[in-house]
């Protein structure tokens, strides 16, 4: 039925759960204001995040983008911090420095995240090339978006990738929209897979909403890594639920998505986390009543962040320009 | 002759005097010895990729003399191609890739054989590395180098010519040295190499082949500390880089003329040696800033607002500069001539304060 032990079922449902539940709950603190930074949110694309990240270990490196709450909640960061750094607090992953789009759990191979499209995917390549000279094994998974394949710099990181068959593997997450643009508009093929083959680099797609589909293709690609068989490139087929920034496009809670409802609604219906669901609750893994405990539970642990964001201090204006360098 | 033997004979001339002067001496005086400025820089990767094997060298053309001079020179023996990495011209995903692997925990040091080229890679040194340390409130930082190498003349035109040393001093986060003695381009490459922060390192081809006393040990400069090459009480000249052998030159020209200059190298453009340049124009009362990049926006206007704010009370006369045109590099010999700040224009411009 299942090659998967229970508990590791368990554990996907539950980061699915707490990415999605996490990311919801901004909605309401944008709309009334408590939330003022750009807050790019990941619901319905949750089982990239979950299943790529499952198939590396906490010694792996990963990369991100303006949408990076997944990753990081995927790769091991604390939500706490994460909704602390959301709300501007000093005790949050980046110290009120960053705000949502530059999100960090060192500790844990999340080495950082940044909106410029395509900037982290370079730094992702060094980090690759840093665990080569190291003779160390690790992998590091570079995430961005369809929008990133209008860049330059990931056609020169692919090349230099191929070249030194660095451990990395490239992670497109297609929804197809690049900020306000349907893909149709930015390129005359919806196939970013295919960008990988001029390099001799081995790339697939995959229905990125099918966790353990993800999951599966990821941990190949992980082990081939590992064997100095990288670079890989895996395109992802997903849908955000939401806005390109905030609850809807494009400016926040103006209810102006560009997007028909009837489109909205197909990719409804492909949500990752209800077909996740269905397929636990069918194969008879879980019964509905399980998995609605693992929801109430995440809902208080991302009650707790919240509460404990909103009681937290902001950071000291005398300390405006501490971090310019490091001491 | 081949353009960069002649410019390096060029500069031997005009150096003979500079490094003959009493004006300074190193402090480590054990096994010193001469050494060119290209091999000062060759030297101080040998030891640091000696010493700490978090250190690699990447970046276009590094097995390539055509490229690098002879700064790589016997790198790519010792060490091999995963720590030597000749790279396609790709320079937005290579200096990314150096930042990255620094985020990793390496040390690396990013080539860019012309500084012009370097503008391709403004993302990862301006938007990623510069502000990643901020950004991330301090749990991570970017012990990248980033080294330019400025190689203008010789009719090369506006797009091989350029010193664009004032963009970086410019941004938060990053350091720019600008070493002019072979000493200094050893000390301040081994300084930024140990740094935790992301440090731009600009030298210029004209000055590869400068002779000077370089100790054999490993040693590093303070960065952010400026020297004085030159004492004097009626003026002080401040430069970096290749402008500062123009500046002594003027100095001694001036000397004969009884004009007694104080010639100060910043050697680090970021961040400035206030103390050292605030003391010599309280001494001086009167300043000629030196730059060998564009005239708006540039080091010479930077070091003229810092010395007004601070030291205004004690300036006797105008602050004056003495930097390229607002105008692209010229192919031309004729317009190059008239394009670069000369010693004898440095010297007009100290002459012009007096006569005022």
């Amino acid at each position: 039925m299942t090659a998967y032990s229970k508990s590791v079922l368990e554990k996907v449902y539950r980061m699915m759960v707490r990415i999605r539940l996490c990311e919801e709950s901004l909605v309401e603190p944008i709309l009334n204001g408590e939330v003022r930074c750009p807050v790019h949110l990941y619901s319905g694309q949750e089982a990239i995040a979950t299943g790529v990240c499952f198939a590396l270990s906490a010694k792996d490196y990963v990369f991100s983008s303006h949408r990076s709450h997944g990753h990081y909640l995927a790769k091991g960061g604390s939500m706490t911090e994460l909704v602390a750094e959301i709300y501007g607090k000093e005790p949050g992953c980046s110290r009120g420095r960053g705000g949502s789009m530059h999100i960090i759990a060192p500790e844990m191979g999340m080495l950082g995240s940044a909106p410029i499209v395509a900037g982290t995917i370079p730094l992702a390549l060094g980090a690759a090339l840093a665990s080569k000279i190291r003779k160390e094994k690790k992998v590091t998974v570079s995430f961005f978006g369809d929008g990133a394949a209008g860049e330059g710099v990931l056609y020169e990181s692919l090349n230099f990738a191929a070249l030194r068959r660095l451990p990395i593997i490239f992670v497109c997450e297609n929804n197809f929209y690049s900020t306000h643009m349907p893909i149709k508009e930015c390129r005359p093929e919806n196939s970013i897979f295919k960008i990988g083959k001029p390099f001799c680099i081995q790339s697939y797609k995959v229905d990125g909403n099918d966790v353990l589909k993800v999951y599966e293709v990821s941990k190949k690609a992980v082990e081939q890594c590992r064997k100095g068989q990288g670079p890989l490139l895996i395109e992802f087929i997903t849908y955000r639920m939401r806005g390109h920034v905030g609850p809807d496009d494009n400016i926040q809670g103006t209810h102006t998505d560009i997007r028909s409802k009837e489109e909205v609604e197909v990719w409804r219906k492909k949500d990752p986390i209800r077909r996740f669901e269905a397929f636990l609750i069918k194969n008879k893994i879980f019964r509905k009543e399980t998995l609605e405990r693992i929801d109430r539970e995440v809902e208080e642990e991302v009650k707790e962040a919240h509460q404990f964001s909103k009681k937290s201090l902001y950071p000291n204006p005398n300390e405006l320009t501490k971090y310019v360098f490091k001491e | 002759m081949s353009l960069l033997g002649y410019l390096g004979s060029l500069c031997l001339l005009s150096l003979l005097s500079y490094a003959n002067k009493k004006i300074w001496k190193p402090s480590v005086r054990i096994r010193m010895r001469k050494l060119s400025y290209s091999l000062a820089i060759n030297e101080a990767l040998h030891q640091m990729m000696d010493s700490d094997p978090s250190v690699f060298l990447i970046g276009q053309g590094v097995k390539s003399p055509w490229y690098v001079g002879n700064t790589a020179k016997g790198l790519l023996e010792k060490f091999g191609p995963e720590r030597v990495i000749d790279t396609p011209v790709s320079e937005n995903a290579i200096t990314g890739t150096a930042v990255g692997a620094a985020l990793a925990g390496m040390r690396p040091v990013v080539v860019h054989p012309r500084v012009d080229f370097m503008m391709y890679a403004m993302d990862p040194v301006i938007n990623e590395a510069a502000n990643w340390h901020y950004m991330f409130g301090g749990k991570s930082s970017v012990p990248v180098v980033i080294w330019g190498i400025i190689n203008r003349g010789g009719e090369q035109g506006a797009q091989h010519s350029q010193s664009i040393h004032a963009f970086f001093a410019h941004v938060p986060g990053l350091k720019v040295v600008m070493p002019s003695t072979p000493y200094d381009a050893k000390g301040l490459l081994v300084a930024a190499i140990k740094d935790d922060n992301p440090v731009i390192y600009v030298d210029d081809r004209w000055l590869y082949n400068l002779e000077g006393e370089v100790p054999k040990e490993t040693y590093s400069i303070p960065i952010g500390k400026g020297i004085i090459r030159r004492e004097g009480k009626d003026v002080t000249l401040v430069s970096t880089s290749y402008m500062v052998v123009e500046s002594v030159k003027a100095s001694e020209e001036l000397g004969r003329e009884g004009i007694e200059v104080e010639v100060i190298d910043l050697r680090s453009t970021k961040p400035l040696d206030e103390t050292l340049l605030f003391e010599s124009v309280k001494k001086t009362g009167r300043l000629v800033v030196v730059d060998g990049g564009w005239r708006t926006c540039g080091m010479a206007a930077e070091v003229s607002a810092r010395v007004s704010e601070n030291v205004f009370e004690y300036l006797k006369a105008p602050i004056t500069r003495v930097t390229l045109p607002d105008s692209p590099a010229p192919a031309s010999r004729i317009l190059e001539n008239e394009y670069f700040p000369t010693s004898k224009k440095i010297a007009q411009a100290v002459r012009t304060i007096f006569k005022e």
